[in-house]
């Protein structure tokens, strides 16, 4: 039996793309298999550990748990679109690295995506605790979170 | 101090790549052609298998092949091992039970994989797999090691009768004894050190390719330690000869430990892609990790700690039962023994210690190093012992501490170690006054005032680390020896190449590497290149655990770069027209000494490739150094670390309001670097102690099989941590590096444990201590505050 498929056109950093997938597919899997945009990462399969987050429509979405037929029409910013090609980084990006904020790597694309988000619903001035409460959907096994934290309280500031 | 020499806190060079998603984790790699690989896995802990039929299975959709353990054990290729022979009491060696990589006959753990599907796409790979009709004899599993090697328990392993793999001991029992029977004080403690799932944010994976032009294997592995997996799989598992299996080891999101051992994954992808003549990928889901990756911990432990009138210890004796789980794990042998009993005496001069370990087979995941391996459960033993027998004595922990402190050094210990450098009370004193633990009375004041309960606790840890001299090792059983390789490539422009037998996996190597060889060559941090990774490219190296890429790895480095100035200083003699003796090289500039002629590092460096200038024929043309390094002891980080709480005896919850490390690393490269170690090993040490609760059911199933049931600590978890640092240098290794990357993940445990006892004034609770285990030993111990 042949699998279901369907077309799906989407704009993913800005370029419009069509694909046909199979209805099973989920946002993940079209970035990463079919569009070869690998820098979001899958972490777990229970929609808990945020490496997986991106943007959708300009809100922060965990793309492990949307299929990418529902996706028609809507517009995807990914970690790779977040900075322009030859540009320079973004603020939040540029604040990971000053404070530490990432060792492995493979959390980080996600808490970045998470963190421009923060701040776009949380404001500028974000402290301590609102910052730990807003991670909560996104897990690092190597920073302890404390450098994260402060990277993001300084990307905050920096994207004013 | 240069902007971008040692000790400073250069940016890291790596994270250009992760900050923009353009990382090569294995799973982002894909080859032409490549088709994916499902693994079955049995989903009884122990059971005979009967028949596995896969007619219907190979039929499906996509699908290029379908092998069973026995069609593996067709190519009789040998079994996965353990590399370190550990004997028991009695001399004889370990009973280690044979590993195949595809299990043929019988499955001893859920997880245990029986069956693969190699097809175009995953998807397809399942929907076989679920067509793959498998009659299985269910038996009766043993998940307790206590009870694994109790008469009438389930035999897993012909090889290795009552479960068990060895009773090993360290130690002088008799002195022991008789220290405790003229004890003033004996203060005894029973307790669990929790089951841990790793849980690296990266998946295991592995991406096998067949070159059948040439025979040759490609494995591109999330490990630690891509020499050590080639050996292992050419040598003992013998899927191809070394020199026809290259293994990469690209970038990798997190290892502690787990991805080092050589598993049954990368072993079926690589005989897969040879039989199917395509490239063969495999990624875990996080479930499957669950069941895959080698769990860590899981002690049980009776021990006891004597006393004299002056509170001086005078003897510690430990039992430790260790589950290794349903197969031995390519280091599980050495972690609850040499990597254990050997920091029994912690801080402390403790003249008798005797310790006995009894490791069992039992049918679940294997167990093998997680970060801090044995010192992290070594550590909770003494300093859960030495607070609660501050308790009973009456003593403040601090004072009991410094009166027991080793003070004069080269110390041998009672348990084989012997410290090399040390300052203990320094970081004591230091943590103290940084914490402001004089203030801790009226804190806890003021938290009744609102209803909590508050606690202060120690972790004065001691551990072992830089793994290790090889001749040593050896004797103590392994199959390897521990030392590290470098070569350090200068290219006719005077740019830099460093070929490390190291691995990062997070510890930022490309940063830190290079910090050292620029301030060395006096050249720009930029015009350095840190590779590491390829077998292809890079000499045998031991890869990174065990905190010894700097007091091993660089030590490689500075053995490298000693003869690269060497060689470059006799050039440098021949351009400059005088004596090699009157070379002075300083600075990036090698100079006639009382003179100012001068040759920059660029210039020799060209000039040793252009071979103008020298007599060849004396000194080879090139400028190009390889160093392997062996380190003459183990090094001792050390430190104090203080946890403070606050609990809701309402709701048991446990809130850290206070962190406190002062640690002793030795020389410190990158002081950003070390600080974000001691924070992740603190965060580790953290969810063990609060949250992480590796659960079986009787019958061997893995209740907490995912983030849904198996808390990871999140941000809220955790408090910002106060890091600071006290320095006695190593004398053992050119750097004086005593490495850093455990440390937190060793002290942080009893830290806590010893704040929550000390806030709920009961011992009687075990690690995780969470809300609901707090609630219920406050009740138990009828500590409920009174209602207003």
């Amino acid at each position: 039996m042949a699998a279901n498929t369907a077309a799906v056109s989407l704009t993913v950093n800005g370029k419009p793309v069509t694909v046909e997938v199979e209805t099973r597919t989920l946002l993940v899997q079209l970035l990463r298999e079919q569009l070869r945009l690998t820098g979001t990462h899958v972490g777990c399969d229970t929609s808990q550990c945020g490496a997986c987050v991106v943007h959708i429509n300009g809100k922060a979405t965990k793309s492990c748990t949307v299929l990418a037929v529902q996706l028609d029409g809507a517009n995807v910013l990914t970690i790779e679109g977040l900075a322009p090609a030859d540009g320079p980084l973004h603020p939040m990006q540029e604040a990971f690295r000053e404070n530490h904020g990432l060792q492995c790597g493979y959390c980080t694309p996600g808490m970045i995506m998470t963190a421009v988000d923060m701040v776009r619903r949380k404001g500028h001035d974000l402290d301590d605790h609102t910052i730990r409460e807003e991670l909560e959907g996104n897990i690092c096994r190597c920073t302890g979170y404390h450098n994260i934290v402060k990277a993001i309280a300084a990307g905050a500031k920096a994207m004013r | 101090m240069s902007a971008t020499g040692i000790g400073a806190a250069v940016r890291r060079k790596e994270d250009q790549r992760f900050i923009t998603g353009k990382g090569r984790y294995t799973d982002d790699i894909n080859r032409p052609g490549q088709g994916a690989i499902y693994f079955l896995r049995s989903p009884h802990a122990h059971a005979r298998i009967k028949k596995i039929d896969t007619a219907a299975a190979a039929k499906m959709p996509g699908v290029a092949g379908v092998f069973t353990g026995d069609e593996f054990a067709k190519d009789k290729l040998g079994n996965l091992i353990c590399g370190w022979v550990v004997l028991s009491k009695d001399g004889s060696p370990m009973k280690m039970a044979p590993h195949a990589a595809l299990a043929a006959g019988k499955a001893n753990y859920v997880g245990d994989a029986v069956a693969v599907v190699v097809a175009d796409t995953l998807a397809q790979a399942k929907d076989a797999a679920e067509k793959i009709a498998i009659d299985y004899d269910v038996l009766p599993a043993v998940v307790d090691p206590t009870k694994a090697a109790q008469k009438g328990a389930p035999l897993i392993h012909e090889a290795a009768p009552n479960n068990t793999i060895y009773n090993w001991h360290l130690g002088d029992v008799a002195a022991t004894d008789a220290a405790f029977k003229n004890a003033k004080h004996v203060t005894k403690l029973e307790f669990v050190n929790n089951r841990l799932v790793p849980n690296a944010m990266e998946p295991r994976a592995a991406l096998a390719e067949y070159d059948d032009a040439t025979g040759h294997l490609t494995l591109w592995n999330a490990t630690q330690n891509p020499h050590v997996a080639r050996l292992v799989i050419a040598a003992f598992v013998g899927v191809a000869p070394e020199h026809k299996l290259r293994v990469i080891a690209p970038d990798v999101g997190g290892g502690f430990g787990s991805k080092i051992f050589i598993y049954p994954e990368e072993v079926v992808c690589l005989w897969a892609a040879r039989k199917l003549k395509r490239p063969v990928k495999w990624t875990a889901e996080r479930s499957e990790s669950f069941i895959t990756d080698a769990h860590g911990r899981d002690h049980v432990t009776k021990a006891q700690m004597a006393f004299d009138a002056d509170g001086k210890i005078t003897g510690l004796k430990v039992h430790t039962t260790a589950n290794l789980g349903a197969y031995m794990s390519t280091f599980s042998s050495a972690v609850p023994t040499f990597l254990y009993a050997t920091l029994l005496s912690g801080q402390y001069e403790i003249p008798h210690i005797y310790c006995e370990v009894d490791a069992v087979y039992t049918n679940t995941v294997p167990v093998d190093a997680y970060r801090g391996a044995g010192r992290p459960e070594a550590t909770y033993v003494v300093e859960r012992l030495v607070e609660v027998g501050a308790r009973e004595l009456g003593v403040d922990p601090a004072d009991l501490r410094k009166k027991n402190f080793v003070r004069s050094f080269p110390y041998q210990t009672s348990v084989a170690s012997l410290y090399d450098a040390g300052d203990y009370n320094a970081s004591l004193q230091k943590a103290l006054q940084i914490h402001d633990y004089k203030g801790f009375g009226k804190r806890k004041r003021e938290s009744e005032r609102h209803g909590k309960l508050r606690g202060i606790g120690f972790a004065t840890y001691i551990e072992a680390c830089g793994v290790a001299p090889s001749s040593l090792v050896g004797q103590l059983g392994a199959g390897v020896g521990l030392w590290e390789s470098a070569e350090v490539r200068v290219n006719p422009t005077g740019s830099v190449e460093v070929l490390t037998g190291c691995h990062q996996h997070g510890q930022g190597h490309e940063t830190t590497f290079a910090q050292l060889v620029a301030e060395r060559l006096g050249i720009p941090i930029d015009q350095v290149s840190i590779v590491h990774g390829d077998t292809d490219t890079v000499q045998f190296g031991m890869g990174t655990y065990g905190s010894r890429s700097g007091a091993v790895g660089m030590s490689a480095i500075v053995k490298a770069l000693d003869k690269v100035e060497a060689k470059a200083k006799k050039i440098a003699a021949h351009l400059l027209e005088a004596s090699e003796g009157d070379i002075v090289f300083k600075d990036g500039k090698f100079t006639v000494a009382g003179t100012d002629k001068s040759a920059a590092f660029g210039e020799v460096a060209l000039g040793a490739y252009v071979a103008h200038k020298f007599p060849t024929s004396e000194i080879e043309p090139g400028l190009k150094e390889g160093a392997f390094y062996d380190p003459t002891n183990f090094t001792f980080p050390a430190g104090c670390h203080i946890c403070e709480v606050e609990i809701d005896p309402e709701t048991g919850d446990v809130r850290i309001v206070g962190w406190t490390a002062v640690d002793d690393f030795g020389t410190v490269i990158n002081p950003m670097i070390v600080e974000g170690q001691v924070h992740g090993g603190v965060a580790q040490g953290v969810g063990q102690a609060l949250l992480e609760h590796t659960v079986y059911s009787d019958n061997g199933q893995l209740v907490t099989g995912s983030y849904m049931d198996y808390a990871m600590p999140r941000a809220d978890n955790l408090p910002s941590f106060t890091v600071d640092t006290t320095v006695t240098k190593c004398p053992s290794n050119p750097l004086g590096i005593k490495g850093c990357g455990e440390a937190g993940a060793i002290a942080a445990p009893a830290a806590v444990m010893n704040a929550i006892t000390n806030a709920l004034g009961t011992e009687s609770i075990d690690m995780p201590a969470t809300s609901a285990s707090v609630w219920a030993a406050l009740r138990k111990a009828n500590r409920m505050p009174q209602a207003a």
